[in-house]
């Protein structure tokens, strides 16, 4: 191992590993979103929507998130929607992530009692405030555990972006391997740069679990 | 069609490695759910270290680490294949360890208390009412695994994608549209695949879950 090698080229890694956060936090973000939008289509009962949100869960979870990239990348723009690899790395990782999401909030949602509605709207809340009162603070709740999980996914999913020409850390991993020949330290600083990463985002996510489930019980 | 060769090559990864891993998960999964707490963590560790790393990162330690450090050749194939088996065999091995302590304690008593023993009690009665509650979990673990085979291109294994690729660059000139019809393609041809699986597992959960 040459720790001056990985002296000279860490800066390279960290500016890779804040462009995997970026990536990850947008995405995350978009899926968390799409994944309420995707629970209140079914709330509302808005007919015409619900076998699109269903198509839409289906096909995202059954396809790996390396093609819907490529195809996000190389054949959209034969249609003429040009998007920058950066956009369609969010824009691939909130499609796979929102329909993790949609499952974890429909989960969710289900496990509301309908006595909880039915109190809520005795009460006198009308629809909306039902759902932003009542549902999703509750669902929310449930649907925790399985929310941490998507959210260790999708970061490990940001893994493969370089594909469409982003230089994240395997990018920058595999540049060093096939420049220089450094590949002890090229895979060490990456194992190191993804423990950095997912390690305490995973221990911040159980800790807010035991937190929450203390809460409620 | 061409892509018929690569996607052979994409399920060869997959089936292989599902193989090991249902009898490697199996085996583990029993030796998991014993008592002993030393070995609970040991395999607890494993599965861990395994997990937190994204599948690519483990591809990259075997085609371009391990194989150096060691100073052999290992093919992108074979360390596809080790990936994905060790991978699996510790997904398959939590899988299996759910199922069996979910499985009330008197099932253990009432077969010992039959005279059964230990090897006994796991073959004939405990392995048979666990299969129940693993397979949805198991299900659901083969198509993970079909979809993440997909990213083996990345060590250059010559899969579906690759050959995906190789037609695009073929006809860039002849058929601007390649591109578009042929990822297009390749997204129906995983979903036509992983679709049905998923479906399975949804059912046999709400039968059997």
């Amino acid at each position: 191992m040459d720790f001056e090698f990985i002296a000279e080229f860490y800066p390279m890694y960290i500016k890779a590993g804040i462009l995997t956060l970026k990536l990850a936090f947008y995405g995350i973000l978009i899926s968390i979103i799409i994944g309420i939008l995707c629970m209140a289509t079914k709330f509302y009962k808005i007919k015409f929507l619900n076998p699109i949100v269903d198509g839409y869960v289906e096909l995202s979870r059954n396809t790996p998130l390396l093609i819907q990239l490529f195809f996000l990348y190389y054949g959209l723009p034969k249609l003429g929607i040009s998007l920058s690899s950066f956009s369609c790395a969010v824009i691939g990782l909130a499609f796979l992530g929102g329909s993790y999401m949609a499952e974890s909030f429909r989960l969710g949602f289900e496990s509301v009692k309908r006595s909880q509605l039915e109190a809520g709207l005795s009460v006198g809340l009308n629809q909306n405030q039902l759902l932003m009162y009542v549902i999703l603070p509750q669902a929310f709740g449930v649907a925790l555990p399985s929310i941490s999980a998507n959210i260790i996914f999708l970061l490990k999913e940001t893994s493969i972006v370089s594909i469409v020409a982003l230089a994240d850390l395997v990018y920058v991993a595999k540049d060093i391997i096939g420049l220089y020949y450094m590949t002890d330290e090229a895979l060490f600083m990456l194992v190191i740069s993804y423990l950095i990463i997912i390690l305490p985002t995973s221990l911040l996510l159980t800790w807010l679990e035991k937190r929450m489930k203390r809460a409620r019980s | 069609m061409r892509l018929g060769g690569g996607l052979i090559v994409s399920l060869e990864i997959s089936i292989i490695s599902i193989v090991i891993s249902v009898f490697g998960g199996l085996f583990m999964g029993v030796l998991m759910s014993s008592k002993n707490k030393f070995i609970y963590w040991i395999c607890k560790i494993c599965l861990e270290i395994v997990r937190i790393m994204p599948t690519i990162v483990w591809l990259f330690i075997f085609y371009f680490g391990v194989s150096r450090a060691l100073g052999l050749h290992i093919s992108a194939f074979a360390a596809s294949l080790l990936v994905f088996s060790v991978w699996g065999v510790f997904e398959m091995m939590d899988i299996v360890r759910g199922a069996i302590t979910s499985i009330p304690k008197h099932q253990f008593e009432s077969a010992s208390s039959l005279g059964l023993n230990k090897a006994q009690i796991y073959i004939y009665v405990i392995i048979p009412l666990a299969m129940r509650r693993l397979v949805p979990g198991a299900v659901n673990l083969l198509s993970r695994m079909i979809k993440t085979t997909s990213i083996v291109v990345l060590i250059g294994v010559v899969e579906v994608v690759k050959v995906g690729q190789q037609i695009i660059e073929n006809h860039v000139f002849t058929n601007n549209m390649a591109p578009f019809w042929i990822y297009g393609f390749i997204f129906f041809l995983y979903f036509i695949i992983c679709y049905p699986i998923s479906k399975l597992s949804k059912r046999l959960e709400e039968r059997w879950g």
